[in-house]
This record gives C-alpha cells, structure tokens and sequence, in this order.
C-alpha cells in the first residue's frame, strides 16, 4: 500500500514542479516587464531584484509617448499590417476559387507556382527587392511595406483546401441566378469561408504587427517607420539604458497582441497548427 | 467546373500570380544575376564570374557562417522539440489552469521578437537583470551573457528555444489529439503503466510529428535575424552572426550587393535541401496516418 501512496505523490509532485517551471520560464518574464515599466529607474539601480515598485507610477509610459511618436508608429504598423492581411484574403479568394473550382489549361502550373513561394522566405528575396525598388523610388514607402506581401502563398493554399470542400451545386445555383464571377467569390463563398479567413486574416496581421526585418531593410524614413522599430531603438537613446522605459515600450509593443491572442487563441492556433498538417 | 467564360480563371488568377511573380520568383533571378556582379549600389556594376562565390569559400566566411548556423540550428531543434513534447505531455489535461498555461507558452510565439529579445536582455543584464541577480545572491558565478564571445550564440538560441516552444508544443498537442484513446485504455487494461504506454503507443504515434516539429525549426532558425540584430549585431566578435545577418551586413553596412547575393543564393539553396527534408518528413508524417488523408 505504501508503494502505491509514493506513487501517487510522485505524481503529484511531478505535475506541481511541471507547473512551477512553467510558471517561472514563461510568466515570471511578462510578470518582470511589466513590474519593471512601473518602476524608476533609481529602485532598478538600488534594489534591482526587489520585486515590487515602491511607488508605482507610469513616468517611464510618459516618456516613451514623449519621446516618440508613438501614436504615428503605431497608425503605420496598424495600416501596414491591416492593409497587407486584407489584400491576402481579396486576392486569395479569387485566386483560390480558380485553382479549386474551374478547369483550365496550365491549372497545375499555376498551383505549383503558388506552392514553390512557400519555399521562399522573405530573406531570401529582400536584397533583390531593396535593389529593384531603389530605381523605382519605391523604397521607404508604405507600398514597400505592403505590396510584397500582397499576396500570401500560404493563404491562397489554404482557401484553396477550404474550397475543395464546398459543393460545386452552390456555384452552380449562383450561375443560374445570373450572379457574376466576382459575385461568387465575394458574396457567396467567402462568407462559407469564414473560419478560414479569419486564420489567414489574424495570422498575417500579428506576424506582420510584429515583424521587425522587412521595415527595417525597406524604411530609413520616420514617416513610415513602425513601431518595433521604435521600440527597438529605445533602448540605444542616450547613456546607459532605462530599462523602466525599455520596458514601458515593450508593454505597448506587446499588449495588443496579447489582447488580440486571449481573444482569438482559438483561430491562431488553428492557423499555426495547419501550416503543419 | 467549366469556367464560364474561358478567359475567367487567368483573370482571377491575375492579381496574385502577378505579385507572386514580381516579388517571390523574379527576384530569385536577380539575385542569382546580381551574384555574378561587384556592385556597390553607387558606382557601376562589374561583371566578376563566379568571383564572389569563390572569395566566400576561399575566405572561410562561407564555411564559418554555415558551420555556425547550424549549430545554432542543433541547439533550437533539439532543445525546441524536447521542451515541446515534455509540455504537450505534461499540460495535455482538461481544465482552466492548464489552458492559461498552455496560452502562456504559446503567447511567446506571437510576440514580437523585438519585444522577447528586449525582454530577456533585460532579465540577463550582466548589472541589474533577474537572472544575475539571484545567481549573485545564490553564491552562483555569473556570466556577461551576451557580452563573452563563448556564451553569446548558445544564450540566443535559448532565447529562441523560449519563444518557439509554444509552437513545438502546439503541433505536438494535435498529433496527441490524433491518437485513438482506446489504445491508451487498452493498454492499461492490459497492466501498462503511464511509461510503458508512453514508449509503445505516444512514441510511435508521435514520431512523425517529431520529424515535422524538427525540420520545421531548423528551417526557422535558419532564417533568425530580429533576434540577433537587436540583441548582439553579430558580435561579441562575429560569434552571432548568422546567415541572414551575414547578408543584412553585406548590404547594409558593407555595401556589397554581389556578395550579399552570393550568400543569398547558397542561403536559398541551403534552404531548399533542409525544405526536402521537411517533405520526407511531411510524407512520413501522411503515410503514417492514412485515415486523415483527404479525398483526391
């Protein structure tokens, strides 16, 4: 009976210390940030394991507003990556419907172009474009940003596989009301579509919220800088780093995604775990 | 279906093959041209052969940034995949807790890689970070993490271990998913305890996904970048540069376009071997569970 008791709390104590690593490698670290932005830059100084702020205040939030535009960064990282998720869905879903649904002459090539994109990582392809858009003027411009993108091989292949599922009679019924192509596309699927949208649309906008290389490479311009750029230069401002600070931007960096990510874990997760299966 | 009118399917096909085209596959092209060029981006390009290949290989840089890469590369996966599983293993249970834990991890995942690397250059600040703090108030040595040239490179790629583990874990909790669970209550009905069951049924059926959380990994790891330029920009003494950031430097810094091509071409390529390995793995993964195949 002992033996099966020890067991028992081996088992226990197993998932407790699962739980308490977890707990410690991947809570503690948001838990930081955000007690540090609440800090001065003095208690870091002091006391820099202290866990809690003294006085509690948002100077360091202050400063980040002040001493950047913040509101202009974010406006253009939220245009950029909006813009670049919807242009995703309006030209997968045509494109999408042409490769499931009609039959044509080079349908297999089309699709194996869409297919071979998958294979090409944007860091393979930015130092052709940063020199083909150099000439073109075209560098440091929202649409440096969003054109490349515009497109997204992954997306047209997964409303491609949505589409296979959808019976050809709805497309059908459609033809026989009369209703156009386009009509199809916009009016009638995409709606059928909508769980998968919604995984290209979310997934697409917080990777490209977030991203950090394609701006970089493309933007030198404060005017269509965004905002991990931003952030990211906040700690090289002036002597010494202010982590309070760092740290302040880095909340704002993070929080809407996080928001976004509580809200809809559901689709991301579903967006990530189809790209592998 | 036949299309309605025999033009329809090029014209809805149009506006994507045409970006796919002048973004993804003609600069494929002009890399693979610009390669055989010495070319500043100010003066006129030179025509130089296979010039700038044979300085990469013949310099050692080549040999240096593949070899460094992929040992970056070994340190993600094997540490990456191993986390990944013993977390979708262990917090595979029902229930709130385990659901905000499981979140937890993952939200790593989605954050920006700007904010993770800030984060943990913060908690490993050689002065005032967490970890040198309880480690000085331990009695334990500490380190310049990513200030010494030997620790530099290992501490990134735990810092990108901690950010994809909630990916890993992820692809692992839907490979669980797909196994029966009347193997599992069969199995103990037969007497098999939690390990025997876990190497006679999880192991087996999970292999595949394994080889898949693996290559696709490497794959990311090889295509690190934000991490590095904003926490090390390839130092202390080039001991962090990778690939990608080889040839950010290349252009950026440098100004030289040929090279950064030339390394953009091998790094392609070096993709696509890895991305073969991805396929077999991706063949293995469907072959092994043929009742999710979909109809043809």
């Amino acid at each position: 009976m002992s033996e099966r008791r020890s067991s028992f709390d081996g088992a226990v104590f197993a998932r407790g210390s699962v739980l308490g690593l977890v707990a410690a490698l991947w809570i503690v670290p948001y838990l930081w940030m955000t007690i540090t932005s609440l800090k001065t830059l003095d208690e870091i100084v002091q006391a820099p394991a202290y866990p809690l702020p003294s006085h509690p205040n948002l100077d360091a939030y202050r400063e980040v507003f002040t001493s950047l535009p913040v509101g202009r960064y974010l406006l253009n990282t939220l245009v950029m990556a909006g813009s670049i998720a919807c242009l995703q869905i309006l030209l997968a879903l045509p494109a999408g419907y042409a490769l499931a649904k009609l039959r044509f002459v080079g349908k297999r090539a089309a699709f194996g172009l869409v297919l071979a994109c998958l294979l090409v990582p944007p860091q393979v392809t930015f130092v052709p474009v940063f020199t083909m858009l150099g000439p073109l003027g075209l560098v440091n411009s929202m649409a440096a940003l969003v054109v490349p993108f515009a497109v997204s091989a992954f997306g047209t292949f997964l409303v491609r596989q949505a589409l296979l599922s959808v019976p050809d009679e709805i497309i059908e019924a459609a033809r026989l009301d009369g209703a156009s192509e386009l009509r199809i596309v916009y009016g009638i699927l995409a709606p059928i579509l909508r769980p998968t949208l919604a995984a290209v649309f979310l997934f697409s906008f917080v990777y490209h919220y977030s991203d950090y290389f394609w701006p970089l490479v493309m933007t030198t311009d404060d005017e269509v800088r965004t905002l991990p750029l931003a952030i990211a230069l906040l700690r090289e401002q002036g002597t010494g780093v202010r982590w309070p600070v760092v740290m302040a931007g880095n909340v704002v960096l993070s929080a809407p995604v996080l928001i976004v990510f509580a809200l809809a874990q559901r689709h991301i997760v579903r967006a990530v775990a189809a790209r592998g299966s | 279906m036949k299309p309605r009118r025999p033009l329809d399917p090029y014209l809805l096909l149009l506006p994507s093959l045409a970006v796919l085209l002048a973004f993804v596959i003609a600069p494929l092209f002009f890399a693979a041209k610009t390669s055989l060029y010495r070319w500043d981006l100010l003066t006129e390009a030179r025509f130089v052969g296979l010039g700038n290949y044979a300085s990469l290989a013949s310099s050692g840089q080549l040999g240096e940034l593949v070899g460094r890469t992929f040992g970056f590369g070994a340190i993600v996966v094997v540490f990456g995949t191993t986390l990944g599983l013993a977390l979708a293993l262990a917090l595979d249970r029902p229930g709130r807790l385990y659901a905000f834990f499981r979140g937890a991890i993952f939200s790593a995942y989605v954050v920006s890689w700007v904010a993770v690397a800030l984060l943990w250059m913060w908690i490993l600040d050689a002065d005032s970070g967490l970890v040198t703090v309880v480690a000085r108030a331990l009695g334990l040595p500490t380190l310049s993490w990513l200030g010494d040239p030997r620790s530099a490179l290992v501490t990134i790629a735990l810092v990108t271990v901690w950010k994809i583990t909630g990916y890993a874990m992820v692809v692992f909790l839907a490979g669980l998913q797909a196994i029966p669970p009347s193997l599992h209550e069969a199995a103990a009905l037969d007497g098999a305890g939690a390990w025997r069951r876990f190497l006679h049924i999880t192991w087996p059926s999970l292999k595949p996904t394994t080889a898949f959380v693996a290559t696709t990994s490497l794959i990311a790891s090889f295509q690190a970048f934000d991490v590095i330029r904003v926490m090390t920009q390839g130092g202390p003494v080039r001991s962090t540069t990778l690939f990608v950031y080889a040839i950010y430097e290349e252009v950026f810094v440098n100004l030289r376009v040929g090279k950064a091509s030339a390394l953009t071409v091998v790094f392609f390529v070096l993709l696509l071997g890895l991305t073969g390995l991805q396929l077999w793995a991706f063949r293995t993964q469907r072959a092994s569970r043929p009742r999710e195949e979909e109809p043809a």
